[in-house]
């Protein structure tokens, strides 16, 4: 690793003035991504500012429909909410899934969204339940913030302060990870909101998350996997690499696609 | 240089390191517990994990400065007097081959079992071998491993 400079925010104005002082600094959450980056050196940013720390940014709450989740709250303090299971078990059990228990213990959901991985799991479940990401500036919704692969809409020195989404009324995600990896080889979380069906793929886009508009039609028609079986997933603009072509990732969108349908509950 | 101080083991530890100090670094080569091993270096076979804060993590994949005020236990600091009664499991089950991922099956093992039993949770062969999905085993293909966590748990309990 090359040679950096450790910051611990106390506060998010304090982590946004840390950043904005900082030469070519990056925000430290859980550094369950930026870490292992940073120790094959393909990231040697100048500062670290670690937000992990920050009261505010931690927690799951829950306010009538509308579920709020702190940027710097674990995989596993997601996963093991009751009321967030209750709420939207879709979400929790995704958490579940996120990596192995070290990682869940240590990696946020802040750090995910912002780091953008096109095999994430978390990105997928922002755009399908239609969530809000609120930063120390302003709230981008899930449609605008996920850009492109590792790419948000998140200027420079901009912090994640918390996510929130209205608890739909189904909702799941099935993945096919990796073998090896773990990463959702594809990725699928269908949730049933207040404005219809919303279908997110994680895995698969060559351009990272994005949503899978001709299933969200059919499912408004009728809620069912068997539904998903005239829908035609194209190969274009899919991934193609070692671990299978554009043609087989567009056949697991079809397969995780029924998969969460009918896993939700 | 930042300066940290942790506590691991139970013991008071302080030391000027340089800002990029792995927590694992620190472990190994500052304090010379050199129980906690690294396998792999790119945070996926678990040979490294400790508990910070009583939760198991990967010590490699964080940083010894973002550990300061935290209580860090090692694989030297869980048994009281002989062995912890995990440590006899793995002994008694043939747990291990060569041993290199022992020390941080051990830390995850009882991680699990505190969490489920916390939970009152039941910890069956499949959730056993799911929950030791950040371990990587190259000798022994689980099956002693997963035995012996299963024996460790009932130990655990009874103790």
């Amino acid at each position: 690793m090359y040679e950096t400079k450790y910051h611990k925010a106390s506060s998010v104005a304090d982590a946004v003035s840390l950043i904005g002082k900082s030469d070519d600094g990056k925000l430290l959450s859980g550094g369950q991504t930026l870490v292992p980056t940073m120790k094959a050196r393909l990231a040697a940013p100048s500062d670290l500012v670690d937000v992990s720390g920050i009261a505010d940014m931690h927690g799951v709450s829950i306010s009538g429909s509308t579920v709020t989740i702190g940027a710097a709250t674990t995989h596993a303090d997601v996963a093991g909410n009751a009321d967030l299971q209750a709420k939207c078990g879709g979400v929790a059990c995704l958490a579940a899934g996120i990596g192995d228990p070290a990682v869940r213990h240590k990696g946020t959901i802040g750090g995910s969204i912002a780091n953008n991985d096109p095999a994430a799991d978390y990105p997928a479940a922002m755009l399908a339940l239609g969530a809000t990401i609120k930063t120390n500036a302003r709230e981008i919704a899930a449609d605008d913030f996920f850009v492109g692969m590792f790419e948000t809409a998140l200027e420079d020195d901009e912090v994640i302060v918390s996510v929130s989404f209205d608890a739909p009324a189904k909702a799941a995600y099935a993945k096919f990870p990796n073998p090896a990896s773990r990463y959702a080889m594809v990725g699928v979380f269908a949730a049933q909101t207040a404005d219809g069906a919303r279908v997110a793929v994680t895995g698969a886009g060559s351009d990272g998350v994005y949503r899978q508009s001709d299933m969200e039609a059919a499912l408004d028609g009728d809620w069912s996997p068997d539904v998903l079986s005239g829908v035609q997933v194209g190969s274009e603009g899919l991934l193609s690499d070692i671990h299978g072509d554009a043609t087989y990732r567009a056949n697991l969108v079809k397969v995780m696609a029924r998969r969460a349908v009918a896993g939700c509950a | 240089m930042t300066e940290v101080s942790m506590t691991v083991n139970g013991k008071a530890v302080k030391a000027d390191v340089p800002d990029n100090t792995l927590l694992v670094q620190y472990i190994r080569e500052h304090l010379r517990l050199t129980g906690t091993h690294v396998g792999c270096d790119t945070s996926q076979c678990g040979a490294c994990v400790v508990h910070v804060d009583g939760k198991a993590m990967k010590s490699c994949t964080m940083l010894a400065a973002a550990a300061d005020g935290a209580e860090v236990t090692t694989i030297e600091g869980i048994a009281d007097n002989d062995l912890h009664p995990m440590q006899t499991a793995f002994k008694e089950n043939h747990g291990l081959q060569c041993g290199f991922c022992t020390p941080g099956m051990i830390m995850t093992a009882t991680d699990m079992v505190k969490r489920y039993q916390a939970d009152g949770l039941e910890l069956t062969e499949d959730a056993i071998r799911h929950e030791l999905e950040g371990n990587i085993c190259r000798c022994t293909g689980y099956h002693n491993i997963v035995k012996a966590i299963a024996d460790g748990a009932s130990k655990m309990t009874s103790a």
